[in-house]
């Protein structure tokens, strides 16, 4: 196998080539913060919180920039840092977050990455937008208020599922998830109601109907678990 | 252009002197020039003297001035605009083609217009041919550009077009080719200044049975229309770069992508592909050479962040245009999985150019412009790299129109920045530019003049950038409206110091942290104006605002 040595915030590893500096920290035991990125779906590079300074180069997204031989990278800088906390404010100036009355509270990354990058006020003004909730679907719901368009709903439902309900409408700040072609979710046949958006969901923005505060059934972990059951199952190619 | 013994009258009928009649001119004159010619010919009773050629043409340079109207006879050629004309379109054409049937009626039978040496097309005024606006050019990429009928392949070919082609054919060694567009120092026209050989040397080095060549018209720079003068103009020139391009990367597919806002563009290069297919040109067995190369047209849907490669990449696939993080670069892995070299409009038509000059002739190249903004001459104009700014403003252009003096030059769009008036000394390559924090950029030069409130300029950019942002990273969706909100903020004169600080905050945020090259450079048109017109701001600043109101007891 292909290897090669790098340096992580002074820590020395070898890694298999090509593999994404995301993954190569963590085994190094540095976990770099994201919220876009999960374990099982493309990365897209799109949530920026886990940028990471290389050599001399700007900052670059660890999630889909791979480990080369000689690398030395920085995961926490001031300037890392400044960048992280600004983009978690971002997200909570451009949303209607109000955790004390969502559903994920307790169990939300975005809040839990607030307080990873110490955010104890947004030195953003709120932009409150007017945003809509969608309950057309039998069991699911999907509040546009809390949603960050991590699009890992998009992804796994076109990636693991296979059926593509999810997709990005419009552009811009009036960006927002669309199921179908922009219809009611309960509307869109194409949807096998297998909640994988859900469970991968990193806030409240799609839950199950009929739970409250405490009991949000989040569980972004089973996708991994679910992927290596399937090759398991499936055996080499 | 040597048309010694008959003359022709060309009018402009691109798009921006066909918005102010310029197509209905040129429809006017042909029938004056046809009725005239069949007249004389019934009252000579001889078999039809060939009437005076009227040719709609691309753009003929001074915008500014147009319609535009060139008369080429006896062996030379006069421009003529109706810049202080005020008639509408029709009466303009109208009165023009009577005028134009008078004095061929006047001359009887002579040899079809051959006496228009003096004619004067009533109502416009002569554009000097020592005019510097003409003379300081050096038209390479424009070279047909204004004096062939862009709808016709034979005008094309009779004056060069698909010559080094077939050179390169007859040689059929690419390697060569490729050695020779890098030797040339070219370097992409579209904004980023890469150097093009080394992008064909990446693509022809990428293995693989088919490879694609993608031509980026997708300029979308408020004020630039460099790509639209010459796809508008010569687009057989475009397609040729391309087709040399597919032969030396091994490419054998090809797409013109055109921005929906550019019908005439989309329409020329469609009726270019077609002819040139129809003459062997384009498609299966080039020039009758074992290479084929098929070239299709997509045309944008009106989002600005498209003329991002990778995000071009995908609107080219039928997908959303949004970028994604490079590497892999499109030489790797682009429109559908294949490697793909992409490159701009007018770094395409620079290719036959270099190849039939040579590197020593060629020289540094040309960088072509559209000047806009209060200079008493404005339009597309073509000049060597290294020229000054002052150059192109002052002398070719005039300097400023509006009788305030020129306060900056505005370069490379909402990804670039302000020359100061006291820069413009600067000579226009992408270093020099950069060192003053702006970009060459595509092109696009917009004057400003001591009224322009930069703050507001930077607001407008911002507004844009907000506008156009994809809304995929979280830096550019939000960050463009944080920032633009400031800007509104301090327009309205409710601004602090806390918030200039804040604005040069995220400013530095939004660019180092944006995964595409319009959140990066979005900031750049603030940065530009507060590095060289900071007193504007500090000017817009209150002290009060945010300061906590007193408590009447």
């Amino acid at each position: 196998m292909n290897v090669c040595s790098l340096r992580i915030d002074d820590r020395a590893l070898t890694v298999a080539a090509g593999t994404s500096l995301l993954l190569a920290a963590r085994r190094a035991g540095i976990v770099i913060p994201s919220l876009c990125h999960l374990d099982g779906l493309t990365p897209v590079g799109a949530c920026r919180l886990c940028l990471v300074e290389v050599d001399t180069a700007g900052p670059l997204a660890a999630c889909v920039t791979a480990a080369a031989e000689g690398m030395r990278v920085r995961t926490d800088t001031p300037l890392l840092r400044d960048i992280r906390r600004s983009l978690v404010e971002m997200l909570f100036s451009e949303g209607n977050h109000t955790c004390a009355v969502c559903i994920a509270d307790g169990d939300c990354e975005l809040q839990t990455m607030a307080l990873r990058v110490g955010m104890d006020h947004n030195r953003l003004p709120g932009r409150f937008p007017s945003r809509t909730v969608d309950l057309s679907h039998p069991l699911f719901g999907l509040d546009h208020n809390r949603c960050i368009l991590c699009t890992r709903c998009v992804r796994v439902c076109d990636e693991v599922e296979g059926a593509h309900v999810w997709d990005v409408g419009w552009r811009g700040e009036r960006c927002r998830i669309i199921a179908g072609l922009d219809q009611p979710w309960g509307a869109v046949d194409s949807c096998s109601h297998c909640g994988k958006c859900v469970e991968v969901c990193p806030t409240g923005a799609l839950f199950h109907k009929g739970s409250c505060g405490g009991d949000h059934p989040s569980h972004p972990e089973r996708l991994a678990a679910l992927l290596r059951g399937r090759r398991r199952q499936e055996g080499p190619p | 252009m040597s048309t010694a013994a008959t003359a022709m009258l060309r009018v402009c009928t691109a798009a921006g002197c066909r918005s102010r009649g310029g197509e209905q001119l040129r429809r006017h004159c042909a029938t004056a020039a046809t009725e005239a010619a069949t007249e004389a010919a019934t009252e000579a009773m001889a078999a039809g003297a060939p009437p005076l050629r009227v040719k709609g043409v691309g753009c003929l340079g001074p915008c500014s001035d147009g319609p535009l109207l060139a008369v080429d006879a006896e062996d030379t050629t006069r421009l003529f605009g109706f810049a202080a004309d005020q008639a509408s379109g029709r009466a303009r054409a109208e009165r023009v083609a009577a005028g134009l049937q008078q004095r061929l009626r006047a001359t009887g039978s002579a040899p079809a217009g051959a006496e228009l040496g003096t004619w004067r097309p009533p109502g416009a005024h002569l554009i000097p041919a020592d005019d510097p606006f003409l003379a300081l050019q050096r038209r390479l990429v424009l070279e047909r550009c204004g004096l062939i009928d862009p709808g016709e392949l034979d005008d094309a070919l009779a004056a060069g077009a698909y010559r080094q082609l077939r050179a390169v054919l007859e040689q059929d060694d690419p390697a060569a080719v490729i050695a020779a567009v890098q030797r040339s120092g070219l370097r992409g026209r579209g904004g980023a200044a890469y150097p093009t050989g080394l992008k064909w040397q990446a693509v022809a080095a990428m293995a693989g049975q088919r490879k694609l060549v993608v031509c980026n018209g997708d300029e979308g720079d408020p004020g630039a229309f460099m790509d639209r003068t010459v796809l508008e103009g010569d687009p057989h020139g475009v397609l040729e770069g391309m087709a040399i391009a597919a032969l030396a990367v091994g490419a054998d597919h090809g797409f013109v992508y055109v921005r929906a806002e550019y019908p005439l563009a989309i329409a020329r290069v469609r009726r270019a592909i077609a002819q040139a297919q129809r003459r062997g040109w384009l498609g299966t067995a080039i020039g009758g050479s074992r290479h084929g190369f098929d070239v299709e047209v997509r045309v944008g849907a009106g989002a600005y962040v498209c003329g991002e490669e990778t995000a071009l990449i995908h609107s080219i696939e039928g997908r959303r245009g949004t970028p994604r993080p490079r590497p892999p670069y499109p030489a790797e892995r682009g429109a559908f999985g294949l490697p793909t070299l992409i490159n701009n409009v007018e770094t395409f038509a620079n290719i036959p150019v270099l190849l039939r000059l040579g590197c020593e002739v060629y020289g540094r190249g040309t960088k072509v412009f559209s000047l806009t903004g209060p200079v008493r001459r404005g339009g597309v104009l073509e000049v060597p790299l290294g020229t000054s700014l002052r150059t192109i403003v002052e002398t070719m252009g005039g300097g400023s129109a509006s009788g305030r003096p020129i306060k900056a030059v505005q370069t490379g769009g909402p990804s670039g920045g302000c020359v100061p008036a006291s820069a413009l000394d600067v000579p226009v390559d992408d270093a020099s530019l950069r060192a003053l924090g702006t970009l060459l950029g595509s092109g696009g030069l917009v004057v400003l003049d001591a009224g322009t409130d930069m703050v507001d300029l930077a607001a407008f950019f911002m507004a844009f950038s907000r506008e156009e942002s994809c809304g995929k990273c979280i830096p550019c969706r939000c960050g463009t409206v944080q920032l633009e909100l400031l800007l509104r903020k301090l327009l309205a004169r409710r601004g602090t110091a806390a918030d200039l600080a804040e604005l040069e905050r995220l400013c530095a945020v939004v660019s180092s942290a944006s995964l595409c090259g319009l959140g990066q450079s979005a900031p750049r048109p603030l940065l530009s104006t507060l590095r060289h017109f900071r007193p504007e701001y500090t000017a817009l600043l209150n002290a009060e605002a945010g300061q906590p109101q007193a408590v009447q007891p």
